[in-house]
């Protein structure tokens, strides 16, 4: 019985299994890198409803991030300013700016600004800014330079590999507690050592077990 | 090595059984214990076959993947203003006091981010002392239930307040000779002195008290005996040995926990020093109540035959003189009879003899004499308040539906209650209520008497509205609200002030204007807010009356107020011999029907309440609704078996029914539990149960004689949780350990010695756990009366989902505290005694090994940890749990939950979705927050007591206790080296850190025999 395929199909057969093998190989590779929240997080950076430049404020005229975010220290949420507290300073600088529009509406009628949330963590996750900030991990740690920042975006990827990473070594990442809130501050020896430091003068134990975070 | 055939002891002591079948060991009952998710667990809900389901789901991923393409855009929304003292996501919690039946506990109440989400008792309450009840915990639910009323209704039909304000003004009063008010129980004093003032304004106006559960018979006993207002206060912390005549004090005879805080405080045996304080409780009743479960010793007795006991004890003890013993009857009645004279006597005023609300006065009054002849100390009067024109209970009813029928009613106002539905059948009060031309109903719910009233305007919840509540000794307590009414509701005292045309409508103004006036340097009329910041704290410093407010709003106690003194008063046992000569004697023969309020929605007020609807009973463990419980003799005698639904007939009231037998019930007697059957009801508990208000009439208002019982021939599923844990094998093995205490004091080895532990081998490594903090946990099933607090507290803390009675059926509620009830003894006369399970949090614990995804694991401070993000729902570990504590999302339980309802989950725990086991974590988001606020608070060491778990911190009986083991200071370190301390299938080598303190029973040694 004369062949219904000639010799050659074979090669056909053999390289197109063998492109279709390294095709599913490469789309699952693709798939975990991009899927990955170091590529779908980080550079994450939603336009606000008031155009507020943290790179004024927080790095050209110094203000702390404390001043606004003032439950950092006391409480698991660093809270988002409340209109009043833009107020503070707007009812005498830039009083007729057409971008401080929203601002003044809000402090005329009560309503809130719909800020938009750019560091979210999942449901499950229990994050406690006083246990850190309190503990010497900066601002910078998770939320990069925010003081060179005109538009806020995620700097960094917040998934659980990034935490535990610092949970497992807190050293190099911890400071003393009054130069947490300075980005830009530059430790004048060696990083780890002072983190040892602190560590052994705080007794320092971050969890890595699941309860620590998950509850 | 033993590892395989582990032995364990013979069961030489006392058998522990849950139910009739396993007792039978019947086919049905192995078929249960065999499998591990009862019932079809893995099937879906009826109409979606498994591959449906996978069809959908497939469909569901597709667009899902579609979706996920784009982030979604999530918004902070901070106050445009900002408030003193708010930290968005910080708890805040407020005092407050909750008033149920007239029975006030004050509490302290959680708040997130301005809703309230967790109800605790407030320590410095006489009533509450720290600890709430099942039901008062679950009120929270009712404040989010989508299902309240939400709009003024007229005829049925929307309308506004400001029709129905102006209907009121319209309204021609006069004098009042056709105005009459029906209301709950009042215990707020400014809602007092509003109804004087109306009562003065309106001269011939009365007012009617009513509950389908009212406590008039001990101030009508009073009179009998002392023939003055006064109403008895007890403490049943100075009592050794109670006698409790037909009395369900540690269940719902008190709605409040201080009796099972005072009789549990004579149970805790902390040290060889406090054996001798161990109390003796007899109870006497005809259903089986907690308090019977608690009891020593118990009589099983109809209802209607309990003042013929009364009255026996008082003659043997010599109070009643003139009287004789009665003695025919039964061998173990005179027996029983005859051991609690002889140790009442011993007691002398170390006693206490307590009847129930559900007895007539006469009973009551024999009570007092009894305690009186004693020298009681535990029992104590003080002066009641009476008003004119204002009367209590059904036979006040009773005379007003009269007066309604007749006539002579022309406005009727119905301030709260659901009195359709809760007044007896005989009197009905729906046709009555017809005659009346403009009644106005009140209430919380568009319930029956919502239906049938003219009008109907929402109640507001006590924890969205001012009012004020005092307790029967006196103390008071500002009732603050933490959040506007949702559906704008308002409060009875709102209404009463619009009905009466005063100035002051809001019940702010009402409460305050009240107690300012009652402080010392009080302005009078000012009602003004203050003004808040600088301006504030000048004026209240300006005004002591101010502060002295301030003061008692933020203590939950009103400054100033203390217990009211007793009077002092003496039975006259010539008045008392009287009236027993009047009383008529109790129906012989025949079916006796009794109506208890139920232990899950009370009086039908928390039928809408999922929490309490799938809270089992503490005994007979039925959810989703009641039954007409008889004894396995009278089941018998009837040819009757469990689910049949029959018919009870008395004069003209008929009900249908399903029975259920309760071992230990009186023969020849049936328990309804009130507050089931409602038409007119929210979705959870509309048609759940049988409404036994359709065989109560007034005459016959707790226990009726004489029921005609018939068969239909229809049957109904009851559903319970009593077989619930039990796995094939394990019954012989002394899960639940007592002792008594005399035996325990000669041998303190007793109950160490019920189980054989061989020499243990671990296969995997051992761990080490003898650094930092070791968290464990002691349950005393010595002083845990069974109540449920524990349950609902866990419900409420951990947001366990509420799965409806199908689903329980199929063996997938999710309670992380499961109450277990045994029997001990034979079908007819058994105990029961009651143990509380949590997770065990096993040092080894067998589900960590199983778990394939590591989704359960152990941290150092020896928590068994369960990760949700992480678990894949093999239910691999569930299978492996020894004591079947945890439970698997068969279903996403959360899906229909409306935005009002998701408002009540805490924060701090996580929404669990279908698809993954959850189970009992120790609280460790309470753990977590107090670490890190001694973290905070200077890096410090956690104090013993600082971190309550929430079964721990609500139990009325003080019986879980829990804390770091690591510390031999620590209470709970100290608990566990007692030697009857033990822990549950220790011969598994799994190590559970929650052990338990065997019970030591106190029984009288001539009864034992």
């Amino acid at each position: 019985m004369a062949a219904i395929f000639p010799k050659s199909s074979d090669l056909i057969m053999k390289v197109a299994g063998a492109l279709i093998g390294l095709g599913a190989v490469a789309a699952i590779s693709a798939y975990a890198y991009y899927s990955y929240p170091a590529q779908i997080d980080v550079g994450y950076q939603p336009v606000q409803p008031v155009a507020y430049s943290h790179k004024l404020h927080a790095g050209d005229l110094g203000l702390d991030c404390y001043y606004c975010h003032s439950t950092v220290y006391k409480a698991a949420f660093a809270a988002v300013p409340s209109t009043n507290t833009c107020m503070n300073c707007h009812t005498k600088v830039k009083t007729d700016s057409p971008r401080l529009e929203v601002v003044r509406e809000s402090a005329r009628t009560g309503q809130a600004i719909p800020w938009v949330h750019i560091h979210r963590l999942p449901d499950y996750v229990y994050f406690n800014h006083e246990a850190h900030l309190n503990a010497g991990v900066s601002c910078v740690s998770c939320h990069g330079r925010i003081d060179q920042m005109v538009e806020v975006e995620q700097a960094k990827p917040l998934n659980m590999a990034f935490c535990l990473d610092c949970h497992r070594d807190p050293a190099p990442n911890l400071r003393p507690t009054e130069q947490v809130t300075k980005l830009a501050w530059v430790p004048d020896r060696d990083p780890r050592a002072i983190g040892e430091e602190i560590i052994a003068q705080k007794h320092i134990n971050p969890p890595v077990n699941c309860s620590g975070c998950h509850r | 090595m033993s590892l395989v055939s582990i032995k364990t002891a013979a069961p030489t002591g006392p058998k522990y059984w849950r139910s009739l079948d396993e007792l039978a060991k019947t086919p049905q009952f192995r078929e249960f214990v065999e499998q591990e998710f009862p019932a079809h667990a893995d099937e879906m809900l009826e109409g979606n076959s498994r591959r449906t389901v996978l069809k959908l789901m497939a469909a569901s991923f597709g667009l899902a993947g579609l979706a996920a393409c784009r982030r979604p855009v999530e918004h902070i929304y901070p106050t445009a203003k900002g408030w003193d003292n708010y930290v968005p996501g910080e708890k805040l919690t407020y005092a407050t006091a909750v008033s149920l039946a007239g029975q006030v506990t004050g509490l302290l109440v959680e708040t997130h981010d301005g809703r309230p989400t967790k109800i605790e008792g407030n320590p410095d309450h006489p009533f509450s002392q720290g600890a709430a009840t099942a039901l008062v915990q679950a009120s929270l639910l009712n404040l989010y239930d989508p299902d309240r009323s939400k709009s003024v209704l007229e005829a049925g039909k929307e309308t506004s307040w400001s029709a129905f304000e102006a209907t009121v003004k319209s309204l021609s009063l006069g004098d009042g000779s056709g105005l009459r008010f029906l209301s709950e129980t009042v215990a707020s004093p400014s809602l007092f002195a509003l109804r004087a003032d109306v009562l003065k304004k309106f001269p011939k106006a009365k007012w009617v008290e009513y509950e389908a559960f009212q406590r008039n018979a001990g101030r009508a006993g009073a009179m009998i005996a002392f023939n003055e207002a006064v109403s008895p206060q007890t403490d049943f912390s100075k009592a050794k040995v109670i006698v409790a005549l037909d009395s369900d004090f540690l269940g719902q005879d008190w709605q409040t926990p201080l009796p099972t805080k005072q009789f549990s405080s004579r149970r805790h045996m902390d040290s060889e020093e406090d054996f001798d304080k161990i109390n003796r409780l007899y109870s006497v009743e005809s259903q089986f109540s907690i308090t019977g479960a608690n009891a020593d010793h118990r009589l099983r007795l109809r209802g209607s035959e309990i003042k013929q006991f009364a009255a026996d004890l008082a003659a043997a003890l010599g109070a009643l003189p003139g009287l004789n013993v009665l003695n025919n009857g039964t061998d173990r009645r005179s027996k029983f009879l005859a051991a609690i004279v002889k140790d009442l006597k011993a007691a002398g005023k170390d006693s206490l003899v307590i009847t129930s609300p559900r007895q007539p006065a006469i009973v009551h009054a024999l009570a007092f004499l009894i305690n009186q002849s004693l020298g009681s100390t535990a029992m104590e009067f003080a002066k009641s308040g009476t008003q004119e024109r204002v009367e209590a209970g059904v036979d006040a009813l009773k005379a007003l539906v009269g007066e309604m029928n007749a006539g002579q009613v022309s406005t009727l106002v119905m301030l709260g209650g659901n009195p359709v539905y809760t007044a007896p059948a005989d009197l009905a009060f729906a046709s009555a209520l017809a005659k009346v031309a403009a009644s106005l109903h009140l209430g919380p719910d568009e319930d029956e008497t919502a239906a049938s009233a003219k009008w109907h305007v929402p109640e507001a919840h006590y924890l969205e509205s001012w009012g004020d509540a005092v307790t029967s000794t006196g103390v008071a307590t500002i009732q603050q609200p933490m959040i506007d009414p949702i559906f704008g509701g308002r409060t009875a005292a709102e209404i009463l002030a619009l009905v009466s045309g005063s100035p002051t409508t809001k019940a702010h103004d009402i409460v305050k204007n009240y107690w300012m006036s009652t402080f010392p340097g009080s302005h009078p009329g000012e009602t003004k807010s203050v003004a808040s910041g600088k301006d504030a704290v000048k004026e209240i410093t300006a005004n002591p009356a101010e502060q002295a407010w301030r003061k008692s709003v933020h203590d939950g106690i009103v400054s100033g107020t203390k217990p009211q003194e007793t009077a002092k008063v003496t039975a006259d046992a010539k008045r008392i011999a009287a009236a027993w000569a009047t009383e008529p004697k109790a129906a012989e023969g025949g079916i006796e029907v009794a109506f208890v309020p139920s232990a899950s929605v009370f009086d039908g007020r928390f039928a809408n309440n999922g929490w309490m609807q799938e809270a089992p009973d503490p005994i007979n463990k039925v959810v989703w609704g009641n039954a007409a419980l008889i004894s396995p003799a009278t089941a018998k005698a009837k040819n009757l078996s469990d689910g049949d639904v029959v018919t009870l007939t008395r004069g003209g009231l008929k009900m249908e029914v399903s029975v259920l037998t309760q071992p230990g019930q009186a023969d020849n007697a049936i328990t309804i539990a009130l507050g089931y059957g409602r038409e007119r009801c929210g979705r959870a508990g509309k048609d759940v149960g049988f409404n036994a208000n359709l065989l109560r009439s007034s005459d016959a208002f707790w226990y009726a004689p004489n029921v005609e019982i018939a068969t239909t021939g229809k049957t109904y599923t009851h559903v319970t949780t009593q077989e619930r844990g039990l796995a094939d094998g394990m019954n012989n093995r002394p899960l639940y350990r007592e002792v008594d205490i005399a035996e325990y004091k000669k041998n303190p080895k007793a109950i160490e010695e019920q189980s054989e532990v061989p020499p243990l081998h671990s296969i995997y490594t051992e761990l080490n756990y003898d650094k930092g903090y070791q968290w464990g946990m002691a349950i005393d099933l010595g002083s845990c009366t069974g109540c449920n607090a524990c349950v609902v507290a866990c419900v409420a803390e951990n947001n366990t989902p509420v799965v409806g009675k199908d689903q329980v059926a199929r063996g997938r509620e999710m309670h992380w505290i499961r109450m277990d009830r045994y029997y001990v003894g034979s079908e007819d006369e058994p105990r029961a005694v009651e143990q509380p399970l949590p997770c065990m949090q096993c040092e080894n614990a067998p589900c960590e090994n199983v778990c394939p995804v590591a989704a359960t694991t152990h941290t150092p401070e020896g928590l068994n940890d369960m990760v949700y993000n992480r678990c894949v729902g093999t239910r691999y570990c569930a299978n492996n749990c020894p004591f079947k504590v945890r439970h698997f999302n068969f279903l996403n339980f959360h899906k229909g939950d409306s935005d009002i309802l998701s408002m009540v989950h805490n924060p701090d725990v996580t929404v669990r979705m279908r698809g993954v086991m959850e189970k009992c974590t120790y609280c460790v988001q309470r753990i977590q927050e107090t670490r890190i606020a001694a973290k905070a608070d200077g890096r410090r060491e956690i104090k013993d007591g600082e971190i309550k778990t929430a079964c721990q911190q609500t139990c009325p009986a003080d019986a879980i206790v829990f804390g770091n083991i690591n510390d031999p200071q620590s209470k709970v370190s100290k608990l566990k080296k007692q030697e009857r301390n033990y822990a549950m299938l220790a011969e598994l080598d799994i190590r559970p850190r929650t052990t338990y303190l065997a019970r030591l029973r106190n029984p009288n040694p001539e009864l034992e025999a």
